[in-house]
């Protein structure tokens, strides 16, 4: 790879090559603030590379490579690029990570205990964690991360992922207003994701991202109709959150052990809200209940 | 249809958690993990060590559940032992 640059990510030390120089200075920038150890090896490779040698200089197009590949994954135009990165670290956690459970989810913690959101694309679980994540006056929330939530199966304490929260859309503006514009990323308009702007998460979050938290408080949330809340048997969050879990056949036993542990502990609901300031107030009414 | 003998899972072979309504089994053997309601549970609590069909899990099962009219749960009984038979989690004795 003629560039390349490390990135840690809570406990995920990653390379990443590319055969172009502007993925790579755009995550360089995205994640100036993390911790860097150039001694630490490389737990997941990600390689943007080009599909024809000669394809760099006539219509540049990103593949994604890595540890893993899907085969059919798609490429994407060079300006695409850092969307291509994003979604190869991604790709790598979710199919090589062994250590944790790894749940498709979003979580932040207060006072050394974790909300874990988990909900498909579109459920708003990120937008709710990044809007927490900045709230001022009474929030004091640490963003966790806003795709994936790392579970210890011997302990059962949850660990951040806070890569750069990947801003979908509508969450763009609203995320946007709130925050200094030093902390967003370039207008990745009309990815086949829709338009992504990436937010750098709050210095105190990403210097906390190895500091594990005790899940309290299990979400499922749903963006759209009216506000409602509806707890959630054990049995329920079982299926769903092995639904959610990139690597729980994987883990085996451990990986069981760790899951029923968590829907035995932690208290779980299914959430819809109309907007974001109906869905905050629901997690904030929830979590005051649950924190007793 | 004759009344199979099945034989349960070793106890140390699964790993049995009730979750609520939903009870969580880990079968060591296979590494899958299946998710069972009653009378899944109770068939394979009763069934223990021992070999046993239908008609004698009908006859366990009424004494530890102090039930009557066993006949009517034989046919029943015979279906589900088929279908932990198809999870793997009892097989033919």
């Amino acid at each position: 790879m003629r560039h390349s640059t490390r990135i840690a990510v809570g406990p995920v030390q990653f390379r990443i090559g590319s055969d172009w120089a502007e993925p790579i200075a755009a995550l360089e920038h995205l994640y100036a603030g993390y911790p860097q150890d150039d001694t630490r090896p490389s737990d997941a490779t990600v390689r943007l590379f080009a599909a024809r040698p000669w394809r760099r200089w006539l219509r540049p197009s990103v593949h994604i490579g890595g540890d893993f590949v899907v085969p059919d994954a798609l490429p994407l135009p060079l300006s695409m690029g850092l969307l291509a990165a994003e979604m190869g670290m991604n790709l790598q956690v979710a199919l090589g990570w062994r250590r944790h459970m790894l749940l498709h989810a979003s979580a932040v913690a207060k006072d050394g205990r974790a909300l874990i959101m988990s909900g498909e694309s579109g459920s708003g679980k990120s937008t709710l964690a990044a809007l927490l994540g900045e709230k001022e006056g009474g929030g004091d929330w640490r963003l966790m991360g806003d795709e994936f939530t790392l579970i210890d199966p011997a302990g059962g304490n949850a660990f951040a992922f806070p890569r750069a929260v990947s801003l979908k859309n509508e969450a763009i503006a609203e995320v946007a207003a709130r925050v200094d514009p030093s902390r967003l990323g370039p207008l990745l308009a009309a990815t086949p994701k829709g338009d992504i702007r990436h937010l750098i998460p709050r210095a105190d979050a990403i210097a906390a991202m190895h500091e594990p938290a005790r899940p309290a408080l299990l979400l499922f949330p749903r963006f759209g109709g009216e506000a409602s809340v509806e707890p959630m048997g054990e049995g329920e969050a079982f299926v769903r959150l092995t639904e959610a879990s990139t690597n729980y056949v994987a883990l085996g036993e451990a990986g069981f052990a760790a899951l029923t542990r968590l829907v035995r502990e932690t208290p779980a609901f299914a959430i819809s809200y109309p907007d974001s300031a109906a869905g905050i107030a629901l997690v904030e009414q929830l979590w005051a209940e649950a924190a007793k | 249809m004759a009344d199979r003998i099945y034989r349960a899972a070793p106890a140390d072979a699964l790993r049995v958690e009730p979750l609520g309504e939903l009870t969580a089994i880990f079968d060591r053997r296979s590494m899958q993990t299946h998710l069972v309601v009653s009378p899944m549970p109770e068939i394979l609590d009763a069934m223990g060590a021992d070999a046993c069909n239908a008609a004698s899990l009908a006859a366990r099962l009424a004494a530890a559940f102090d039930l009557d009219a066993t006949e009517d749960a034989q046919p029943i009984l015979a279906e589900r032992l088929r279908e932990l038979a198809a999870m793997g989690l009892v097989e033919r004795a």
